[in-house]
């Protein structure tokens, strides 16, 4: 599994990264909930993948199962999402504000200030 | 009492941003709540710097979890002086937001947001846990980008979309590095990583994630080439965020690459032959973009760039002479004591040379060069002001700026670095230019067309002259350290000197965080009189 799971995250990774080139300002904020999609998901691949056994202390034993999977990468993952969470709701705001301001989101027309 | 001590700094602001939120409706109490909490910040990182100085690097473990599972508090003498500088800023920037934030940028949210913004800064200094670093950079980012499109002009809107895109990528990539770091060691402790990171099985992967970690935080400083944020963002915000920003957030990069480099992804020397490639190309590339720029906050921006150069010239001078030839260590303390007392310098000057342009501003509603002039006639004691400050940014003796130059070019022509040398003196003179243009064109020129419009957080006019008087007081004080920094190097130098020392040893801050029982508090420093606390 984790060949399959390497090769999405690197077709998020590319996929955020092309969208974030876009001369479309709404692409850019798609293109980076993909790129914080593809890190959280090389977290939890790159920590070990293993099939049907949860990080649970048994009743009456102090440790979980042998073999289980390491709890933490889930947990730094579940702090990643809401951060990013978080920021594509402001990106979003941004967005949305910046197009009804200059009618349009093509940050090549926005643009008006070099120099 | 060390645990309460080491977490004032981020406490302070965090709790005075909330009653900040208490009293949303009441934009005054805010801008004191803020200045009072930036001056208790300030006084708690000096009662921290002393308690560093006289026992050695110290660290505590959040909710008392043991050093490598828990998140570690830590601080040495590099953190000391980088929370000394956030929390000098925070202060300047709170004494001259009581005149220069109006009303509805204040009922925005701004003291709120510099207060988390100072907290998010704090955080990152104080952190010994990489992925709590990550944390920390984002608290600080979602409160920088709020405060530089707050107002929502287009410029506004804009500069805070090309500063949103490169920081997230930026934290995406951070990010993933430290996930596969995770991978690697089964841990995310800064100093577990130094000892863990070495002997992970697989070399050629530790290269790739410390490239991809060094890329992150290169971009968080605006290092060449990917610093395009920066000037998009710095001259569109109002020049008190543009200050603080200037002043401590691209030092945080800096911060990180010093600290994650020396502890545990540096270990092949050609990491620092690239960065010091790179310092010299950040030098260049920020002062041509000064050079032209035509608008005052432009050319402090593109300085800002032109200044992280010097930086991160200082510190891979020192890398490169303490890892190829131990016997020149004393060369490599005093590169990295240039660059530490680089940063310090910095945060004075380019904060104190924004919170003046937002005096400009609110005088002439402009900063465009064409449009100014004869400022040293009207604004007599802004333009003496603007002057110490400009001079000390292009190293002119006497100085904070000369003794930091100074450091960085002994270090890099006894370390046999004559390239970088000469690039570095080079873009001195290319400094002294455009702030030289700044004066002759701002300040020295006859006026120029009468103010066209005033910008829309000029301010109340029938406050003008109070607002004015506030804002000048901590610009005075900025060039009072520029200039007491200048004539009396010895005490900074010397706190920059043993902070290179602590850096060039990394056994000691690995030592202090996994060293011993984490339940019992006070660090063992190299030469400490062990006093109970």
């Amino acid at each position: 599994m984790t060949w399959a799971l390497a090769l999405l995250v690197g077709a998020l990774y590319s996929a955020g990264l092309f969208l974030a080139l876009r001369r479309s300002a709404t692409k850019i904020v798609i293109g980076l909930a993909l790129v914080s999609h593809g890190a959280n998901l090389l977290i939890f691949t790159a920590a070990g993948l293993v099939r049907g056994l949860v990080p649970i202390a048994p009743l009456g034993s102090d440790s979980p199962p042998p073999g289980a999977p390491d709890p933490l990468p889930p947990a730094l993952i579940l702090t990643a999402i809401v951060i990013s969470f978080a920021v594509t709701v402001f990106s979003i705001v941004l967005v949305k504000r910046l197009a009804q301001q200059a009618g349009t989101d093509d940050p090549r027309l926005i643009g008006s200030h070099d120099a | 009492m060390t645990a309460a001590l080491l977490s004032l700094p981020l406490l302070i602001p965090l709790t005075a941003a909330a009653a900040c939120a208490a009293m949303w409706a009441r934009p005054r109490a805010q801008a004191g709540v803020c200045l009072g909490a930036a001056l208790a910040t300030l006084a708690a990182s000096v009662a921290l710097t002393a308690q560093v100085l006289r026992l050695g690097p110290i660290a505590a473990q959040a909710g008392a979890w043991p050093a490598p599972f828990g998140i570690t508090l830590v601080a040495d003498t590099l953190s000391c002086v980088m929370l000394l500088i956030n929390s000098g800023v925070l202060a300047a920037a709170a004494l001259h937001g009581l005149g220069s934030v109006d009303r509805p940028r204040a009922s925005g949210g701004h003291h709120a947001l510099t207060l988390t913004l100072a907290a998010g800064v704090s955080g990152a200094f104080l952190t010994g846990d990489i992925f709590n670093m990550y944390v920390w950079y984002e608290v600080m980012l979602l409160s920088s980008f709020v405060l530089v499109t707050l107002g929502s002009t287009r410029r506004q809107l804009e500069g805070g979309l090309a500063y949103l895109t490169l920081n997230l990528i930026a934290s995406g990539l951070f990010l993933a590095g430290v996930g596969v770091l995770y991978g690697l060691t089964g841990t995310v402790n800064m100093a577990d990583l130094a000892l863990k990171l070495p002997a992970a099985d697989r070399p050629q992967l530790v290269t790739a994630v410390g490239a991809v970690i060094l890329t992150a935080f290169a971009i968080k400083a605006a290092a060449a080439p990917l610093y395009f944020w920066l000037p998009a963002s710095y001259d569109t915000c109002p020049p008190v965020v543009a200050a603080l920003m200037a002043g401590v957030l691209s030092k945080v990069g800096v911060y990180s690459i010093i600290r994650a480099s020396s502890l545990f992804l540096g270990q092949e020397a050609a990491v620092f032959q690239w960065l010091l490639a790179l310092s010299g190309l950040t030098m260049v590339l920020g002062v041509f973009g000064a050079a032209v720029a035509v608008e005052i906050r432009r050319v402090l921006a593109f300085h800002s760039v032109s200044q992280i150069g010097y930086m991160l010239m200082g510190f891979a001078v020192a890398m490169l002479a303490a890892r190829t030839r131990p016997e020149s260590q004393p060369v490599a303390e005093l590169a990295l004591a240039g660059a530490i007392l680089f940063m310090v310098h910095h945060a004075a000057v380019k904060t104190n040379l924004f919170l003046i342009s937002g005096v400009v501003l609110r005088a002439r509603g402009t900063t465009r060069l064409a449009q100014l002039g004869g400022l040293c006639h009207t604004h007599p004691l802004t333009a003496g002001l603007f002057f110490v400050t400009a001079m000390s940014l292009a190293g002119v003796p006497l100085l904070s700026g000369f003794i930091a130059k100074l450091a960085l070019v002994r270090a890099g022509v006894q370390a046999g670095q004559d390239a970088i040398v000469a690039v570095s003196l080079f873009v001195s003179l290319l400094t002294l230019y455009s702030m030289s243009k700044v004066w002759d064109q701002a300040f020295w020129k006859a006026p120029a067309a009468p103010p066209t419009k005033r910008m829309h957080f000029s301010g109340d006019p029938a406050t003008a002259d109070r607002d004015t008087a506030l804002m000048l007081v901590p610009i005075g004080l900025l060039a009072g350290l520029a200039l007491l920094i200048g004539l009396w190097p010895s005490p900074a130098l010397d706190l920059c000197r043993r902070a290179a020392q602590e850096v060039l040893r990394p056994a000691l801050y690995v030592g202090t965080v996994l060293g011993q029982d984490p339940t019992t508090e006070p660090a063992q420093a190299p030469t400490p009189p062990e006093e109970p606390l």
